[in-house]
């Protein structure tokens, strides 16, 4: 397998960074807005924008994890069974402005299961979507995101890897190939 | 991703190992917390046809099974033997495959006849939950009984559960046997002689006849009903001797040096395994065992769906 590195550890903070500003452009203080962190790995993004967001404004901000296993349309089609991950979003998002974040945003479908999902928990005044990494060009659903870290152009067979201090021991991205 | 349960049926809990009671456990937390939501459901079974043969009576099993269906979003068929053509004379298998061609997916069968399920799964391809064959297993309810335990206390290692009743009838027990000691529990049965297997103890279960001896030595009880409908002789002389031996009464309870867990599958019989003091503190969990039925069943049904060949 062959690796490239998109983002090392100096540029993913910097790309934190920016991501933060933007949503403060739109969404002042976050009075009226939650973070949504999408189940398994977007609530790495979640939570780091979270904390970068309160420490900029001087209060917490809520933030959830949205797992959306249930809701996926690829249920019997794969060979193997999803596992759900932990649902936690413990306040009312009716009538928010919810922001969705996920890692990587390709083919869209399951950021289409993150809007079916997060319905049952009442009506959003608004939802936008946050991605680190947005793989163009890949799309199979009509789903684009409001805030964007990088752009990449990938093949279907490639694949993008977001680690995390967290869980890897350092905040890079790969684009990897197979043989 | 993971590779989803070892079985194509839930057919007993015999059939199953600790790593499949587990993946039920985890899902069914997940589960747990959808149906605590203001939108109680999902779309997971969207495409899946469910049929309930119910060829015995069921009040909780069925409600449970049929809001886990229909919380999976899954069309839902129901049918009891009382209403039905086996009245007429036609057999199970025949039933059944005329029940599949009108594309059913999966079946959830209780059955008065030990062996239904498994017989049926050897004559057709739909996938099938066995929801009690006569006194043989309940493979959903010793799923609940035990994923109400650990929610409780933590962990099912090690811990010490007695079984206390009418052993002999009660498929809740063996299923519960099965699945506790899977999962690492000490069990320990307690009844009259009559009322329990002579060979109970092959399966790595404690034997008492003495209740306070089996309540001084257990973290959880799990008290079962007497099974009169399936009793064709006498087994103890008299209802009123029973209860003085084998009631757990609210004295009993105080009278412990630690504070136990009561279970009860339901019906209860209120006065006679159980009081209704007992039935009613707050050790009894008998409610949270109803509450976990569903999520349980949500679980199970989720799981086996991912096995329904397209």
């Amino acid at each position: 397998m062959q690796q490239r590195l998109l983002l090392n550890d100096g540029q993913f903070d910097i790309t934190i960074n920016r991501l933060c500003y933007q949503l403060i452009e739109n969404h002042n203080n976050f009075e009226h807005s939650v973070i949504i962190g999408l189940q398994p790995r977007g609530i790495f993004l979640a939570k780091r924008l979270k904390n970068h967001l309160s420490e900029i404004l001087g209060h917490t901000i809520l933030c959830g994890n949205l797992d959306v296993t249930f809701y996926r349309d690829d249920f019997r089609r794969s060979e193997k069974i999803h596992i759900p991950s932990a649902t936690e979003i413990d306040f009312i998002i009716e009538n928010k402005k919810v922001i969705l974040v996920d890692d990587v945003l390709f083919t869209g479908r399951t950021i289409r299961s993150g809007l079916d999902a997060i319905l049952a928990f009442g009506r959003p005044q608004k939802v936008e979507l946050l991605v680190l990494i947005d793989r163009r060009y890949s799309r199979q659903l009509p789903i684009e995101p409001d805030y964007i870290g990088k752009t990449v152009d990938t093949i279907a067979s490639e694949k993008v890897k977001v680690e995390w201090v967290e869980t890897d021991g350092k905040d890079q991205v790969w684009l990897q190939t197979k043989e | 991703m993971a590779k989803g349960l070892s079985v194509k049926h839930l057919l007993g809990i015999k059939n199953i190992n600790a790593d499949d009671i587990n993946l039920i456990f985890e899902t069914a937390e997940n589960f747990k917390e959808i149906i605590n939501r203001p939108i109680k459901k999902v779309p997971s079974l969207r495409d899946i046809t469910i049929a309930n043969l119910f060829y015995e009576n069921s009040t909780r099993t069925r409600l449970s099974f049929e809001l886990a269906e229909r919380r999976l979003s899954a069309d839902v068929l129901n049918f009891s033997a009382s209403s039905s053509s086996v009245s007429k004379g036609e057999t199970l298998v025949d039933t059944v495959n005329n029940i599949l061609s009108m594309k059913v997916d999966m079946l959830v069968m209780r059955h008065p006849n030990p062996g239904a399920a498994v017989f049926l799964s050897k004559h057709i391809s739909a996938n099938i939950i066995n929801a009690g064959d006569g006194t043989h297993e309940h493979p959903t309810q010793a799923l609940l009984d035990a994923f109400t335990i650990k929610e409780k206390l933590g962990n099912i290692q090690g811990k010490k559960i007695a079984i206390i009743g009418d052993i002999m009838h009660s498929r809740v027990a063996l299923s519960n046997i099965f699945c506790l000691k899977k999962l690492g529990a000490e069990v320990m049965v307690c009844g009259p002689t009559t009322l329990i297997p002579k060979y109970i103890s092959s399966l790595g279960v404690k034997v008492s006849h003495n209740l306070r001896e089996v309540l001084n030595w257990c973290d959880v009880a799990n008290m079962l009903r007497i099974q009169l409908e399936r009793q064709d002789i006498k087994y103890f002389p008299s209802l009123r001797e029973y209860i003085m031996q084998f009631g757990l009464n609210k004295s009993i309870l105080d009278s412990l040096d630690k504070k136990i867990i009561v279970l009860h599958p339901g019906p209860i019989n209120r006065g006679v395994e159980i009081t209704s003091d007992v039935a009613d503190s707050s050790q009894s969990v008998i409610l949270d065992q109803v509450e976990n039925g569903v999520a349980i069943r949500m679980a199970v049904l989720y799981l086996l769906a991912g096995k329904v060949s397209e």
